[in-house]
């Protein structure tokens, strides 16, 4: 995973609320048995004129109306969004589709609990923002063509060109393993023998946890 | 101190912890075929095997065709992901159930079903409802596929300690009223994030006098609140359930573990983050008209108007679901039109359901102009169905019988929607899309759906005329 220190880009905003992960990415491309290669998917049937059901790519038109295909905010890193950004289907494709993209960072007023996750495990930080603030930044965004963002994860900051800051909060643990891009497992592993003695501990505890067949 | 049932689970799983985040044992891992392989692909690349293949389940359901097995899977793609599957549990040695196994059928139908469920244990898959399992009074979640892949290495998940919301469902239930009017009920209260980052504890009266279906159907659309598990305190109706299953504890362990289940309820004197009681007593059967499933209203209510709701954030969300719906606002719920029904889903695709939807289109026909199909949730269920003649009671009032899997829950199978058609659905989510492109799905109880076939619109079970 890569490590997310700081990133100052472009900021596409998409205002509407419960953007659910079906609508992130759809079912066609959960077929995949790969995690790249899915940012042409990402928004899929928001994103294309007709977009057929069977998940085909080439050969498509962008539908104008739809804000990523705003010459505006091409190349944007940020994404603003509305609350519960990420909610349904826990499919990991979600994140891994705005990563392909070119999404690091997304701002929003909140996150379902499961897409929030997994974010973090790709190198994506999510950033909650009060209500007022993202509403500030949507109208920012909206007045200002080429707004750009820098989110400062140490400092636990976004920074608008004005140098008006907004402070967030983060996870201790969770902002140290993207700050470092940390393999996770590789940490829990480090920790065997203590699940080793959890897992004896248990056994005599529980024994009926072992499956009877 | 006092502590809720999910404080005690969280307690007794807790490895190690550090700034806040526990490091939580996992006592069972299912697996689809979905959202693994590149789990295990990841396993492969760095080395690694599955620290408890005998506590990981793995089973195909999302692709798996519904229609004649013997002919295999038609797509090359759908196939490959679940050969894939095949191989994975294989190589690592994880127990299977494959598409052909007689048991085969949704993951959260068939792990009850197995006895691999059981009370007190972490549960986790990566798949957003594995929240069903909570009605065991477990602490189940879904998870990404990263996590997927650390639980596999690990057996254990970096986690921190959610918040506990008591929904207490007050009042009795109104006869008809089913566990999805219940639960739809709850996210049209609490909204379809009103339960994010919380756990949820479901209690109440008409709680404890669920069945086990019933109690999977309310933990199953936890999730569909926005929390990260429901569960319900286990009783008798539970431990019942769970006796002699294959996976159960037998003998004597049987009697250790039913003791120690006993001790899992919460203390009288525990106290939640946030309680929200729901009161049922003058509730009717729910259909949603939105898309999201806090969208909904009763049989006997009309599709609302955006512009009467004052959070311009939630009137922005009901004119944009209206628009995608194609409703207006004022249409009386009953006099929507349908022409698919999908019975089935981990939600409602258990023998329970199949029965009351039975019970609807015994002796009627389904309505000129509607298809309709009906998915057993496991290969299990349908045998019990076909023992019981249900499947001859769809059939003759034209239904298709089908073979099980998640089907045209999420449509990534052929069992889809045509872009506008509507459909009565049993499953959890209503979003754009979701049953296939510009699809428009209402979500109902098996009940309400079996009245929508015989009548081709939303109408209610209860007060179905003639037969
Ligand atoms: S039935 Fe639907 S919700 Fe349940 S596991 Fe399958 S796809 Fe997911």
């Amino acid at each position: 995973m890569d490590a997310f220190v700081t990133l100052d880009a472009l900021v596409a905003p998409l205002d509407r609320a419960n953007v659910d992960t079906d609508a992130i990415i759809p079912k066609q491309f959960l077929k995949t048995i790969r995690r790249t290669g899915l940012g042409v998917a990402l928004f899929y049937d928001w994103r294309y004129k007709d977009a057929p059901s069977d998940g085909r790519t080439e050969g498509l038109t962008a539908d104008p109306s739809f804000v990523l295909n705003d010459p505006r905010y091409a190349g944007a890193k940020i994404l603003l969004a509305r609350e519960n950004f990420g909610c349904g289907s826990s499919r990991e494709h979600a994140p891994w589709a705005l990563l392909d993209y070119g999404f690091r960072a997304i701002i929003a007023p909140s996150f379902a609990d499961i897409f929030y996750n997994n974010c973090f495990k790709n190198g994506i930080l999510p950033v909650v923002l009060l209500p007022d603030q993202i509403e500030r930044l949507f109208s920012e965004v909206a007045g200002t063509p080429g707004t750009r963002l820098l989110i400062d994860l140490s400092a636990q900051t976004v920074v608008l060109s004005s140098k008006e800051t907004f402070p967030f909060t983060v996870d201790p643990v969770r902002k140290t393993h993207l700050l470092e891009g940390l393999d996770e497992i590789g940490l829990a592993e480090k920790k065997a023998p203590l699940i080793d003695a959890y897992e004896k501990n248990r056994r005599e505890r529980a024994p009926w946890l072992t499956p009877a067949v | 101190m006092a502590r809720t049932i999910i404080d005690k689970i969280w307690d007794d799983h807790v490895v190690t912890e550090e700034k806040g985040t526990a490091l939580l044992y996992i006592d069972r891992h299912l697996v689809h075929e979905v959202t693994s392989p590149q789990a295990f692909e990841g396993l492969r690349m760095a080395g690694r095997k599955v620290r408890r293949p005998e506590l990981t389940f793995a089973v195909p359901d999302h692709n798996v065709p519904t229609t004649d097995r013997s002919l295999g899977i038609s797509d090359p793609v759908s196939a490959l992901q679940v050969d894939t599957l095949d191989r994975n549990a294989r190589e690592f040695g994880v127990t299977h159930f494959s598409m052909n196994d007689h048991r085969q059928g949704i993951v959260h139908v068939i792990a009850p079903e197995q006895g691999i469920t059981l009370p007190g244990q972490t549960i986790v898959c990566g798949d957003s409802h594995t929240a069903t399992h909570g009605a065991f009074g477990s602490l189940a979640f879904g998870i990404g596929t990263s996590e997927v892949e650390h639980v596999l290495a690990t057996q254990t998940l970096p986690q921190s300690r959610p918040r506990t919301m008591e929904v207490r469902i007050e009042g009795r239930a109104p006869q008809g009223i089913t566990p999805k009017d219940l639960i739809l009920a709850v996210i049209g209260q609490i909204g379809a994030a009103g339960g994010t980052g919380y756990v949820i504890e479901f209690t109440g009266e008409a709680v404890r006098a669920l069945s086990m279906e019933g109690r999977m159907t309310l933990c199953n659309m936890a999730i569909e609140a926005g929390a990260r598990a429901g569960l319900v305190a286990p009783d008798s109706i539970t431990f019942d359930y769970i006796k002699g299953r294959p996976y159960a504890p037998k003998g004597e362990l049987w009697e250790k573990a039913v003791d120690f289940w006993k001790s899992l309820p919460s203390d009288p004197q525990a106290t939640y983050d946030r309680t929200v009681t729901v009161d049922i007593s003058s509730l009717a059967p729910q259909v949603t008209w939105g898309t999201n499933p806090g969208q909904v209203a009763g049989i006997d209510g009309r599709v609302p108007d955006p512009e009467s709701f004052s959070d311009p954030v939630v009137r922005d969300s009901a004119r944009k679901a209206l628009a995608y719906m194609d409703l207006v606002p004022g249409t009386p719920i009953a006099e929507i039109p349908v022409t698919r029904i999908f019975i089935g889903s981990c939600t409602n695709g258990r023998i329970e359901d199949l029965r009351a939807a039975a019970k609807v289109v015994k002796g009627r026909k389904v309505a000129s102009g509607v298809s309709a199909m009906v998915v057993p949730g496991s290969g299990l269920v349908r045998a019990q169905a076909e023992e019981e003649g249900l499947h001859t009671v769809f059939i003759e009032a034209g239904l298709e019988w089908r073979e099980p899997g998640c089907s045209m829950c999420l449509g990534m199978n052929p069992d889809q929607l045509a872009p506008f058609e509507r459909c009565a659905s049993t499953s959890n989510r209503n979003f754009e899309g979701r049953q296939g492109k510009n699809g428009r799905t209402h979500l109902v109880s098996p009940e309400m759906a079996a009245a929508a076939a015989v009548t081709g619109h939303f109408a209610d079970h209860r007060t179905l005329s003639g037969s």
